[in-house]
């Protein structure tokens, strides 16, 4: 079995992840920018952080021989603060050109609030300008469907963003529909105890399909199980799926999305 | 998968869950404290278990949501709870 990670904050995880999802057949792994768990205190440490995403992790990841790729933005949950979200933005363009990064994310809302939506503007225009893929944190529990309401409608109103270059993360029963109908691809995150299981996750592929849709652990410094992806594997397994769809949604899927950036290179041949 | 290969892929741990959710409530019953927009939020969920309609995820997952369509001033947490504040009172 072969697998991507498209959505996992490996600088939060341990050596003995990396270890254990290459054995379980993880052919890339793509990190998009987080928070830390506390507020970053100026621009320096998100130019640290951008440095650890671009140059440190690779390297890390490439120990186990895993591509590592990355998203760049400062994250919503630290978008309140409208002046040090534009410092930020204006930093990012320096690190376009580097190898291992896919595009803008995970850009998005949190608490859906009036400056995280403005901060969301500014990443989508710089996306739009850098012709850059996008990739989009949905909020969490409560605040998920009016969130995704309102970031599709910033999406949408951007002439210059083509939805099948968005994906839209965090999707879940009431956000799903919105999302594939939208044009855009949606992703299903694995989590334990919030967003999704993978019985939920394969209940969803078998009433939309999978055509735009993957799968994700989402796995960071909170409850989260890096290897989600292979489990819910097993699962599709146990619901009658064949290995050629397993492959279509956790490897091909993927694959067909971020290749859409030049960057993005796995090795194993089709 | 027909409906009997399901049941038998999934009814013990549904059973365990819907059994978790009824000890839970019992829990609460048993505790003192004020009311709170969250166990609300919650019995109003459960409503949408009893229907016979399609897509109860979807509705209980809504049903926990927040409904109002404009952006708040400000985020002045960085938290969600798992229900909407605004149905309280
Ligand atoms: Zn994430």
């Amino acid at each position: 079995m072969r697998y991507i990670e498209p959505h996992a904050h490996m600088v939060s995880r341990v050596t003995d992840d990396y270890q254990a999802m290459v054995v379980a057949g993880c052919a890339a792994v793509c990190e998009p920018a987080f928070w830390a768990g506390f507020d970053r205190s100026s621009p320096a440490g998100f130019y640290d952080y951008f440095c650890q995403l671009t140059e440190h992790e690779p390297r890390r990841a490439a120990k186990f021989g895993l591509p590592h790729y990355c998203w760049l933005c400062i994250n919503p949950k630290e978008s309140e603060d409208v002046s040090l979200a534009s410092e930020v933005i204006a930093m990012i363009p320096k690190f376009l050109d580097r190898k291992n990064v896919l595009g803008i994310g995970e850009i998005g809302l949190n608490k859906n609030s009036r400056n995280e939506l403005k901060v969301l503007e500014m990443h989508v225009d710089l996306a739009a300008r850098h012709n850059q893929l996008i990739l989009v944190h949905t909020p969490h529990l409560e605040d998920k469907l009016k969130g995704t309401r309102l970031i599709l409608d910033v999406l949408k109103a951007d002439s210059r963003i083509k939805p099948e270059r968005c994906l839209i993360d965090h999707v879940e029963e009431h956000t799903v529909k919105l999302v594939l109908d939208g044009g855009f691809w949606g992703g299903m995150t694995l989590y334990p105890e919030t967003k999704c299981t993978a019985a939920r996750a394969v209940d969803m592929i078998e009433q939309y399909g999978g055509e735009r849709l993957w799968m994700n652990s989402a796995c960071d410094w909170g409850v989260s199980v890096p290897l989600a992806i292979p489990h819910a594997a097993l699962e599709l397994r146990k619901r009658g799926h064949s290995a050629t769809t397993i492959d279509r949604l956790i490897y091909q899927n993927p694959k067909r999305f971020l290749s859409q950036c030049p960057n993005f290179k796995v090795l194993e041949a089709d | 998968m027909n409906r009997q290969q399901l049941l038998d892929l999934y009814y013990l741990e549904a059973r365990s869950k819907l059994i978790d959710v009824a000890a839970f409530l019992d829990r609460l019953d048993r505790a003192d404290g004020p009311a709170d927009f969250r166990l609300t939020a919650f019995q109003e969920a459960l409503r949408e278990l009893q229907s016979n309609a399609p897509s109860r995820a979807e509705r209980v997952l809504t049903a926990l949501s927040d409904p109002t369509s404009e952006p708040i001033p400000a985020a002045t947490t960085k938290a969600a709870c798992g229900a909407w504040p605004g149905k309280a009172g």
